[in-house]
């Protein structure tokens, strides 16, 4: 594939050395003339010089025919024009922006940006993942269907415990799919099926859904 | 008359102020920097705010909620755009208006449905037609 990234800071840098690891074809285009200079020497001349927002450059850099735009700049402004650009001049199926800021995040999606990736909020799921009274972990995203696969698990004291499947009140953009349950073979969920403390239990659901998915079975 | 945010308190931004606030509409300046406000009138009576407009908390104390018109002029282009698309289609504010010196930029946005304005097509233009005129 060929991959465009704009920004070769850190982030852009071990990008670009990981895709080129897969074998994609990968251009960077950097304006800092010093940062493009040490990223020639190191990893061969893929970074090109110029402002990733500007038509002309994107013009050069063959953005037309790219699979994927990918901005990791500093700037949420930059990365949002950048991909707006991408994707409504060139016509790039899957641009890809960093956020600094996770409250951007929705109006990135509403300006039609494929995917937003915000440290901030990557870090806090890694950290909410380890602390034991974590509510709910999002494990897979399915935009084009607003779908997601969530994690939770059942704290002692949950409302849930000792309810059958049935008589959960789920909402209806939710579907239970797999319980964990210690020292046991996972379990695929009929209607019949206990929730006992400490299960991980593995839902398909829609994001309006997923509130109420998680008090059906935490408790409020 | 009009209730008016106004984001970036340069040259333009700052006179823009002064005149709007002057005609009688109710006029709140955003800039980053507190020094910008010296460029507004001792006869300004609107609001002159320090913060970073694209942020939706700072746009809310700014009181976007019943903004009619928003206009983006700071230096940056992609900061105007951001600001400008945030106003519109995330706080719904009637008009919006945006400053874009980059006149392939410009002509981009306003394809995707905002109202733009370069300033670079403009003067251009003038200084042709005085240079043929």
């Amino acid at each position: 594939m060929y991959i465009l990234i704009v920004g070769g800071g850190r982030v852009g840098y071990y990008l670009t050395k990981a895709l080129l690891a897969e074998g994609h074809e990968v251009l960077i285009i950097e304006q800092n003339p010093a940062v493009c200079k040490t990223i020639n020497d190191e990893l061969g001349g893929i970074c090109a010089r110029g402002d990733g927002c500007e038509v002309t450059t994107l013009l050069d850099a063959g953005t037309s025919r790219a699979d994927m735009f990918v901005a990791v700049t500093g700037e949420d402004q930059h990365n949002l024009v950048a991909c707006q650009i991408a994707k409504h001049k060139f016509k790039v199926p899957k641009t890809f922006a960093r956020l600094k800021n996770p409250k951007n995040e929705t109006l990135f999606k509403k300006l039609g940006i494929d995917v937003t990736i915000s440290s901030t909020n990557v870090i806090m799921e890694h950290i909410t993942e380890s602390l034991p009274t974590h509510p709910l972990t999002h494990l897979m995203d399915i935009p084009e269907r607003n779908l997601e696969v969530v994690e939770v698990r059942i704290p002692v004291g949950s409302s849930s415990i000792g309810k059958a499947v049935k008589d959960l009140s789920l909402p209806a953009g939710s579907m239970l799919s797999l319980i964990i349950r210690k020292d046991q073979k996972p379990i695929i969920p009929l209607p019949t099926t206990i929730l006992a403390a400490g299960d991980q239990v593995i839902a398909v659901t829609s994001a309006e859904s997923e509130e109420a998915l998680r008090s059906a079975l935490r408790g409020k | 008359m009009k209730k008016i945010i106004i984001m970036g308190c340069g040259r333009t931004g700052g006179q823009l102020a002064n005149i709007l606030d002057a005609a009688g509409h109710t006029v709140t300046v955003l800039d980053v920097d507190a020094y910008s406000f010296r460029r507004l009138s001792p006869q300004y009576k609107g609001k002159a705010i320090v913060c970073n407009a694209i942020d939706p908390e700072s746009l809310t104390k700014a009181g976007i909620a019943e903004t009619e018109v928003f206009i983006a002029v700071t230096q940056g282009d992609n900061r105007n755009i951001m600001a400008a698309e945030m106003a519109k289609h995330i706080f719904n504010v009637p008009r919006v208006i945006c400053r874009i010196y980059d006149p392939l930029r410009q002509e981009i946005f306003q394809t995707l449905g905002l109202e733009t304005l370069s300033p670079t097509t403009i003067f251009a233009d003038i200084l042709k037609k005085r240079v043929e005129g």
